[in-house]
């Protein structure tokens, strides 16, 4: 197993995480904010490769697609918060679990009905195309550096928005006493609907640029629904930079899994024992490593005050 | 869920009066809705071009959809036999829906037509005289790409396909004809939509040519991710990644790669060409090889229609084995565990104007059956 | 009569009167369906107990369920292929006798929910729910790859299990003990509730302190609550493979326990006979959309949200009101 090899694998793993945490961010953001548990952050996800995608199509521009994804996404985003997520707030969690879950149904089968039953296609830029020779000789894939750093400026982003701006400071005010801003004057439901149209947005964001490489269908938002639970859970609810860490956290845990496990395991099993072993285990990798950080944390790395 | 299509719908309102021979019920549980929803949709379009075509008027057809869920669709077979009656049950697309359906429905004395899975347990020793399976047999799709790896010089092939039994199968099947070395194999996770991870080791471990078998969204991230990674090595796999409603989705990351397939819309022979032409008449579509096989299963029936009654089980099923009819793929036979024996080709995936779609560049097995017939003892 | 007790007589009358006039117009179909909402209220009932009186918002109970109907699979699988599940240090054979594969399913469950509940309990609120779904996904991922009993593809078992002295393939006589079952369940249920246990943990789910200032430990109240919980949530997996005379690693599937709670849910949370109505309609709504239309779920989850929003406390919430507390 070589070092280049190895580099490789750690880059994904990174990279991998920080798609993750674009997901991750709105949905701690939103729960950490108003106290809501939302499922249907995976249809986000999902409207905003839908919009890439057909944009796409129409004009054949993907700077163009990526801005109908974050406007598809954020008005969706807007529309149920509106309709639905408003009078979830006061409700406990359960009902909130039903609410969003239904939310899904209608979600998927409407896109189903609007879009057909078949995969969509959604083509990264040819100039991000190709790959590019890092040092140390790793070859490695433009697109895929290229997600890396948007992710890094969407975490500085979101960063300096709640440390240093207004809207920011009511964030943080929010989430640590909802009923004491609205005391002193700010108007919760507009924060409320901005804080879901920003999470909504970056699912959105987060579904176009990564239907980019894989496949633009129905139901592809809820495999990363769980895994960003999964983060934001790791890294504590609530918060951006544990929602970052979490990320990171699972990307490489996920990807150096598959690629470790199996090769541990040929050392004292036989080769196809060992690849099935090794890729069970590695299935479960990022359940044990949530299950153990909750054993020793139980609000997460950073959550809970 | 109660979604009954009769077939006398799509032909014309003059119905002959007075059927002669008794007509047929058909029971179709398929995948008509969640991600998996193109696949059963092709395949119930061309089984009901094909009956719409034969002007028959006895042919009933109730389409039910399992919604890629064995329990529901174990529930759907019951209904359809307590309930409908039906005589003939057809339509599942995936191996382990069919693997929970099959074994009891055709215990309670229903006829099943497979159009797409083949799993080897009703191949072999779960073979049983109502059972037929008009697609093909799980592994022969690989047996073939490993005969063909073969035979194009690969000798130092990465495979891949995802953890669980179709998987497995699929990659014991290309092993069973491929001669050469094999410079890793993995097993993916169900459902995983990054390889970079398996790209990496692929670029790092020598190999000379990649099989894979990622069915459905897998082989569309799969085949975009690695086209975008620098790794040029040649790709082989079976038709599932490779089929008319996938390829519009990958796009240019698909061409040029080999597949293999008993079926291809290039196939040179007038059944095929009256199917393609009036699939896409039908339903503004080209076929894939999905429909052609619920079109193929939709011509056994009727062929079997023509020469016995359903009601006669012993004669039916005769008729059935003789799989008297000209099928899609031309002539059609089977074998003695009634899975096909038949011509599996070698396609390459090309452009054809704005449309990407396959054609067949060579015959890569003849005549061929499957290894688990010897295991079955009808 | 309270109106819920009313609501409650009205719920058994309904699925015996549908399962009775289904058996009389020769319907085996509708009889399934009766029994599948018997089964899923079962499960329901498991999942309530832990939900509805301690608190315990559960993500992950599908893994009782699962572990329930692989119960049932592995044993009916040995015994119908004629080998033994282990043949050292001691044999152990498969069988298919549903009482004893009842009680296997009951004690695996609970043995589960002893680990799963012991470690999970540490944590709280949302952290509880995201731990019990991890230990569920594990157990997905693992019954996924584990080729023995079948891995993705599943477990087919050709005929249902015996009960003595019952034709178990027979739709009305399976219901009939799926019924029973349920009952029993209920009845359980409603004394434990209305024990000094039951009593205990919804005062510790409400002030935890309190509870301890009088000398119980609501770890151990929790936890008892979880095991009962799984167990029973067990059972249902059990009489569900026997149904569908299949088991796969679906029912191990966050989908699955999606699905139990929202029978929960609908049916109203803390109600012993909820889930009950729950499974119900969710079956009904399931059947009649079905009907409607290729895109029903649209409906379905236009329906789902209509509940949520405006009738809390699900259905016996709008039908029979508020908890009214009682000696």
């Amino acid at each position: 197993m070589s070092l280049i090899l190895l580099a490789e694998q750690t880059l994904n793993g990174l990279q991998f995480g920080v798609m993750l945490f674009l997901m991750a961010a709105g949905l701690t953001l939103i729960f950490g904010v108003m106290g809501l548990i939302n499922l249907a952050h995976g249809s986000l996800y999902m409207v905003g490769a839908f919009a890439a995608a057909g944009m796409a199509a129409a004009t054949g521009s993907f700077m163009l697609a990526l801005i109908a994804s974050l406007v598809a996404a954020a008005i969706a985003g807007v529309l149920i918060e509106m309709t639905v997520i408003r009078r979830l707030y006061d409700r406990d969690h359960l009902d909130q679990v039903l609410a969003t879950f239904a939310l899904i149904l209608i979600f998927s089968e409407g896109t189903r009905w609007v879009f057909g039953s078949f995969p969509l296609f959604l083509d990264k830029p040819s100039f991000l195309s190709g790959t590019v020779t890092l040092p140390f000789n790793v070859e490695y894939s433009v697109y895929r550096l290229s997600l890396i750093v948007v992710g890094i400026l969407v975490a500085i982003g979101l960063f300096w928005m709640i440390a240093k701006t207004r809207i920011g400071i009511r964030i943080r005010a929010g989430e640590n006493d909802r009923e004491m801003i609205g005391a002193l004057g700010v108007d919760i439901s507009r924060l409320y609907t901005m804080v879901f149209a920003l999470g909504a947005a970056l699912a959105g964001l987060a579904g176009a640029l990564i239907g980019a490489i894989q496949s633009v269908q129905v139901g592809m938002g809820e495999p990363v629904l769980i895994l960003a639970f999964v983060v934001i859970v790791i890294g504590g609810i609530g918060s951006i930079k544990g929602a970052l860490i979490g990320a990171i956290l699972v990307g490489l845990t996920d990807t150096l899994g598959r690629f470790l496990l199996p090769q541990a395991f040929a050392l004292i099993l036989e080769p196809s024992q060992a690849t099935s072993v090794g890729s069970s285990l590695a299935s479960m990798s990022i359940y044990i490593l949530m299950a153990g950080i909750l054993l020793f944390r139980p609000k997460g790395l950073l959550g809970g005050a | 869920m109660k979604l009954k299509q009769l077939a006398l719908a799509a032909c014309t309102a003059l119905v002959a009066a007075g059927a002669q021979a008794e007509g047929l019920k058909v029971g179709m549980i398929t995948t008509l809705s969640g991600g998996g929803a193109g696949l059963g949709i092709d395949v119930r379009d061309g089984f009901m071009l094909a009956i719409a075509q034969s002007g028959r008027t006895d042919i009933e057809v109730v389409i039910e959809d399992d919604q890629q869920k064995p329990d529901i669709a174990v529930q759907l077979a019951d209904r359809m036999i307590q309930s409908e009656k039906v005589d003939v049950l057809t339509g599942i697309i995936w191996s382990n829906l069919a693997m929970a359906v099959v074994p009891s429905a055709v215990a309670q004395g229903k006829f099943y037509l497979s159009p797409n899975a083949g799993p080897s347990a009703l191949a072999g020793e779960r073979c049983h005289p109502l059972y037929f399976n008009v697609a093909w047999q799980n592994d022969t799709l690989h047996e073939a790409a490993g005969a063909y790896a073969a035979s194009a010089g690969y000798k130092n092939a990465f495979i891949l396909a995802p953890n669980y039994p179709a998987g497995t199968d699929a990659l014991t099947g290309f092993k069973r004809l491929f001669t050469g070395n094999l410079a890793g194999e993995i097993y993916t996770k169900l459902g995983q939509t990054d390889y970079a991870g398996e790209i990496a080791q692929i670029r790092a471990s020598g190999a000379d040519s990649v099989y894979f078998f990622l069915p459905g969204g897998m082989g569309i991230s799969f085949l975009k991710q690695y086209a975008d990674s620098g790794v040029n090595l040649p790709v082989v796999g079976p038709a599932f990644s490779f089929d008319q409603g996938i390829l519009q989705a990958v796009g240019d990351a698909a061409l040029g790669v080999r597949n293999t397939a008993q079926w291809s819309k290039d196939l040179d022979n007038p059944v095929n060409a009256a199917f393609v032409e009036s699939f896409q008449a039908q339903y503004g579509r080209l076929p894939s090889l999905y429909a052609s096989q619920g079109f193929d299963t939709a011509l056994l029936l009727i062929s079997a229609l023509e020469s016995a009654d359903v009601g006669d089980q012993d004669a039916f099923r005769k008729a059935l084995e003789a799989a008297d009819f000209a099928s899609t793929r031309g002539d059609f036979a089977f074998g003695a565990n009634h899975h096909p024996i038949q011509d599996i080709y070698v396609r390459e995936v090309i452009k054809e104007g704005d449309i990407y779609t396959n054609k067949i560049v060579s015959l890569g097995l003849e005549d061929h059956g499957d290894v688990y017939a010897q295991n079955c003892k009808m | 009569m309270k109106k819920e007790t009313l609501l409650n007589a009205v719920l058994i009358a309904l699925f015996v009167g549908v399962a009775l006039a289904a058996w009389i117009m020769d319907e085996p179909y509708l009889i399934t369906l009766a029994t599948k909402a018997a089964i899923f209220a079962i499960a329901g009932v498991g999942l309530n107990f832990a939900l509805g009186f301690g608190g315990l918002v559960s993500f992950g109970h599908a893994v009782f369920f699962g572990l329930g109907g692989y119960a049932m699979g592995i044993l009916a699988f040995h015994a119908q292929t004629y080998t033994p599940i282990l043949e050292w240090p001691f044999a152990i054979n498969g069988t298919r006798s549903m009482p004893v594969i009842w009680c296997v399913a009951i004690v695996v469950s609970a043995v589960v929910a002893v680990g799963i509940g012991a470690l999970s309990l540490r944590t709280n609120g949302v952290y509880f729910i995201m731990i019990t779904l991890a230990f569920a996904q594990m157990f997905y991922y693992f019954a996924i790859s584990w080729p023995t009993y079948g891995g993705e593809d599943g477990l087919s078992i050709y005929v249902r299990n015996e009960f003595p002295g019952l034709n178990t393939m027979d739709p009305i006589q399976y219901f009939a003990i799926c019924f029973t079952l349920l009952l029993l369940v209920l009845f359980f249920v409603h004394r434990a509730a209305h024990s000094s246990f039951g009593l205990m943990l919804r005062a510790a789910r409400q002030n935890e302190e309190r509870v301890q200032a009088v000398g119980h430990t609501p770890f151990r109240l929790y936890l008892t609550a979880f095991v009962i919980s799984g167990a029973i949530t067990g059972l249902a997996g059990a009489l569900f493979a026997d149904l569908n005379r299949f088991v796969s690693p679906t029912l191990l599937s966050w989908h699955t326990s999606g699905e139990i709670m929202i029978f929960v849910i609908l049916g109203g949370v803390g109600r012993v006979f909820g889930p009950v109505a729950g499974a119900a309609l969710f079956i009904l709504l399931e059947y009649v959309l079905g009907g409607l239309s290729e895109f029903w779920q649209i409906y379905l989850g236009a329906i789902l949200l209509g509940v949520v929003l405006f009738a809390r406390g699900g259905l016996y919430g709008l039908i029979a009101g508020r908890e009214v507390a009682h000696d």
